[in-house]
């Protein structure tokens, strides 16, 4: 146990039940339009990226796996031929990719395949296509750590913002259209003109970054693309995350007070948008007020979430599982938590299912490994990778938000079978 | 370096778990990295299991490497050993761990525990799902079956009694299957002693020698195992795979003569609905119906074998993705006159259903999109699966149920005779005008687009597929007389595409410069079957 704001912090060794970085590729091929997601890794990689991928498979989406097999084992030198090989068999056929990345898997950073120099060789011999790298794997990231590896590896190629300029709102993280333009239709209500995203839509409108790029970590779990902005003279504002009214609020203040918005102005800007979320929300209060929920880790938003859930909707929190805890990025969050609650920093997964067993929570949200077995024993889950997938920041999709974890209660009381 | 996007099979490793979720009382060990438990999920979502598998990975995570993974190995292992108190363990590396080459057999031999503890060799960079399956369960049986002994005499028994091999967890319709051939065998009046590997402990495994032969299932998955008790307790095992009416009554008649006993019981019974449904008038626009087949090779033989025989159709294409039958479905293939294709590229698959021109396809989850993708009927008929291929209700593919099953799911998709005639006869009926294609195809008929007489052809459609295999090569077609096109359009919508595609191979063989009304005629002559 260790103090960490007013919560009840505990670290934890042992089995993990989580999925890997590589899985980021998966909503981050739908976010950059024509860049090119290649994992360089085992028939595991190409599988893992199938079932979590589910049906979007079939969409013959921006993503696959060159697989590593014993011949490319024998010898790396080999494997570097076959890997421009095959990107530049995979480049032929899909010349609308502006954008590739090279993703390292287990077995590659294993056999130390150095992806970095296979990317840089690459971008020479196939420009104008950039060639980037960053690592997927297991050893190293855990499921959305995968998105923070990817933008890290794209910040050092973003354009410089020329010295001069007046300052400019930079927001980090992939978030879906619809939350993005809802974003800058509020930020451009307060009068904050210039706003870009990281990543962009297209690899040839990645955003500027210079000195007077203030930027807004819209996910959590952006650790190293953070230290790579600062590196490039961008400062962070330090915020909630944009998760229910509150956390959107809280979120948008701190862009409003870099930018020295005034109050009134503010307060003109995000009334609407406020009330609407109130008014969402409210209906879930009933439901949820007082349940008793158990967070597993997955994929470091447990914090907000639980922050929202206790806030906004009254719940209890019996414990919060979180895969890795940025104590200076949740600062705002840890202080938000009801003193005294419980995270759990890491996993050792039979020794938190025995704890969640003792607990009996209302609702446990978890993976789907674990989703079906717990209902098997009595417990209400929420699969948790629906909160990855779904837009749930923002004002407009809070009532959302709140329903996503109403629904499997609503759903076992109405079941009379 | 092979590019892939879909994978027909998961490592090997996911063959191993395959088996250890199918049994009891055993817990596998797995050396992997952090991110491999997303294995875990097939089982629970696409098969929705109640109970996580029974597997413990190490997770070990790159801080791990520069210390000792071998002990984090051993920690888990007397962990897992601890807490799940199994009969016996089944130990082995994923990927990865073989990379980093601890030996999980030799470490968890050092633990001394007080269970059998099986290792497994699984080649992760050669081999695959099913051959880790089959390895796995091979391994389980050599180990825990007993010494190798001469049978003893048989004390006289009231009934013959043999084991099933095959079933194991996520397997294509293994749970129905397994409760169809109970029945059969049940109705001979044979008992079984053991299920293998579904619903086995390793107890069970034991006691498999007290049978008098094996029935063996699935082939990828048993018959290495069925190769060893053979060998090491004389037990003969059964060849024929029972998908369709004619293979059931083969297989009824082998398992009969196995156990010295009369078939007649189940041959002269109810049988199967299939031979009636296939002779009824409806059935006759079935005949020769050009049918794709891929899967794994048990199905992909069976199956097709059956909708040759027992439908009447075509088989225009017949293949699978598991090179380890490579040879016996080539053998079956030349039985329908065609050459097999062996191949684990779901886009070499793609080609060859373009080449071929089905009308119906037969396959896997890839095949079923793929199928869609062209906007061809397709049942499915092996593994791998999504979640609607795990049913709630009885779906057996084996016995004589499975044939009805099998009948109705081979026909459903196509259009029914009576159905197909009425739509021909109304085609000029708003309901069923050109544009509406079948329902279930979402109604977009695959149909290359008409081209105009000077117009250049079609460019691409930005949506289409990225990753495609280079399309035949280009010959500029002849245009089509207004005359010619116009009577195309009379042509019912679900034939249109391969009277269109005829004419143009006619015109282009014949050189001819524009393809008239009388081309149309010539070429339908031609090609009229």
């Amino acid at each position: 146990m260790a103090a960490c704001g007013g919560i009840d912090l505990h670290q934890e060794h042992g089995q993990r039940a989580v999925f890997c970085g590589l899985t980021g590729i998966v909503w981050l091929h739908r976010k950059i339009q024509d860049a090119f997601f290649l994992v360089v890794g085992s028939r595991t990689c190409a599988h893992l990226i199938q079932s979590a991928a589910g049906v979007m498979i079939f969409a013959e989406p921006r993503f696959a796996t060159a697989i590593i097999d014993e011949r490319d084992l024998a010898g790396i030198a080999d494997a570097n031929e076959e890997l421009d090989r095959v990107v530049t068999r995979l480049i032929e056929r899909r010349p609308d990719i502006k954008l590739l990345f090279l993703v390292g898997s287990c077995p590659s950073e294993v056999i130390k395949l150095d992806l970095s120099r296979a990317a840089q060789r690459l971008s020479g011999r196939l420009a104008p296509v950039r060639v980037l790298n960053y690592s997927g794997s297991g050893i190293e990231t855990t499921f959305t750590q995968g998105e923070d590896a990817c933008l890290a590896a794209l910040v050092p190629e973003l354009p410089r913002a020329p010295a001069e300029e007046a300052p400019a709102l930079l927001i980090v993280g992939a978030l879906a259209d619809v939350v993005e333009d809802q974003f800058l239709r509020i930020l451009s209500a307060m009068g904050i003109a210039d706003v870009r995203f990281l990543p962009a839509r297209r690899a040839g409108a990645m955003p500027a970054v210079g000195r007077n790029t203030r930027y807004l970590l819209a996910q959590p779990f952006l650790a190293d693309t953070a230290r790579a902005l600062d590196e490039r003279g961008a400062r962070r504002l330090a915020a909630p995350f944009p998760l229910g009214a509150e956390g959107t609020t809280g979120w948008l203040r701190a862009a409003a007070e870099a930018f020295g918005i005034d109050d009134a102005t503010f307060a003109a800007a995000t009334a609407a948008g406020r009330a609407r979320a109130e008014t969402a929300l409210a209906p879930h209060r009933d439901k949820l007020g007082g349940k008793r929920v158990f967070f597993f880790p997955d994929s470091q938003l447990e914090v907000p979430l639980a922050r929202f859930l206790a806030r906004e909707l009254g719940v209890a929190l019996v414990e919060v599982g979180t895969p890795y805890l940025h104590r200076a990025h949740l600062a705002a969050e840890i202080e938000w938590l009801p003193a005294g609650t419980r995270v759990t920093e890491g996993q050792s997964l039979d020794d938190q299912m025995d704890r969640c067993r003792a607990a009996r929570p209302d609702l446990t949200v978890c993976g789907l490994g674990l989703a079906n077995p717990l209902e098997a024993e009595g417990l209400s889950t929420k699969w948790s990778i629906e909160l990855l997938f779904t837009p749930v920041q923002g004002y407009e999709q809070a009532g959302d938000l709140a329903e996503l974890f109403a629904r499997p209660l609503r759903r076992r009381a109405l079941l009379e079978v | 370096m092979q590019l892939t996007l879909w994978t027909y099979e998961g490592p090997p490793h996911i063959g191993a778990m395959r088996v250890a979720t199918a049994m009891t009382g055993l817990h596998y060990v797995l050396h992997a990295p952090q991110g491999d438990t997303y294995a875990d999920l097939l089982f629970t979502m696409i098969e929705r299991r109640d109970a996580r598998p029974p597997v413990t990975y190490t997770t070990f995570r790159a801080q791990d490497l520069g210390r000792d993974t071998a002990e984090l190995f051993k920690t888990s292992v007397a962990a897992a050993y601890a807490r799940f108190q199994p009969q016996a363990m089944i130990v082995g590396a994923s990927c990865t761990a073989e990379l980093i080459q601890d030996d999980p057999g030799g470490l968890a031999k050092a633990l001394d525990l007080p269970i059998p503890v099986i290792p497994l060799e699984l080649p992760a960079y050669q081999k695959k799902e099913n051959w880790g399956a089959s390895e796995t369960f091979y391994r389980l049986v050599r180990a825990l079956a007993g010494p190798a002994s001469p049978r003893s005499p048989d004390e006289p028994r009231q009934r013959p009694l043999c084991n099933i091999l095959g079933p194991t967890a996520l397997g294509f319709r293994h749970r129905d299957d397994l409760i169809e051939i109970r029945r059969l065998l049940d109705t001979l009046g044979i008992a079984v002693n053991v299920v293998a590997p579904l619903g086995a402990s390793p107890a069970d495994l034991g006691r498999l020698k007290d049978a008098d032969f094996n029935v063996v299932l699935y082939p990828e998955t048993a018959r290495s195992a069925a190769e060893y008790l053979r060998k090491s307790f004389g037990q003969p095992f059964t060849k024929e795979v029972p998908l369709g009416v004619g293979a059931t009554n083969r297989f009824v008649a082998e398992v009969a003569a196995l156990a010295g006993i009369d078939p007649a019981p189940v041959l002269d019974g109810p049988g199967s609905r299939l031979p009636w449904y296939s002779r009824s008038v409806d059935s006759t626009y079935l005949t020769g119906k050009r049918v794709f087949v891929f899967g794994d090779a048990t199905h992909a033989i069976g199956i097709a074998r059956m909708a040759a025989r027992e439908l009447g159709f075509t088989v225009v294409g017949l293949g699978t993705y598991g090179r380890e039958f490579a040879r016996e479905v080539r053998a079956e293939a030349a039985e329908h006159g065609i050459e097999a294709l062996i191949t684990d590229d779901y886009l070499d698959v793609e080609a060859a259903i373009r080449a071929a021109a089905p009308e119906l396809v037969l396959g896997t989850q890839m095949e079923r999109h793929v199928a869609k993708r062209l906007g061809i009927p397709c049942a499915v008929i092996s593994a791998p699966i999504h979640v609607q291929d795990f049913p709630a209700r009885y779906a057996p593919q084996m016995g004589f149920e499975g044939a009805n099953v099998l009948f109705d799911t081979l026909v459903h998709p196509l259009m029914m005779g009576l159905e197909e005639h009425l739509l021909g006869m109304f085609r000029e009926d708003p309901e069923f005008h050109d544009g509406v294609g079948p329902s279930h195809l979402g109604g977009t008929p695959f149909e290359a687009p008409p081209v105009a007489a000077p117009v250049p052809p079609a460019p691409p459609s930005p949506a289409v597929a990225p990753i495609l295999l280079e399309e035949a090569v280009t010959i500029t077609d002849a245009p089509w007389a207004p005359e010619a096109e116009r009577e195309l359009k009379k042509i019912p919508f679900f034939v249109r595409g391969k009277a269109r595609s005829n004419t143009e191979k006619f015109a282009r063989e014949r050189r001819l410069p524009l393809i008239t009304l009388e081309t149309l005629y010539d070429a339908k002559a031609h090609y009229g079957r």
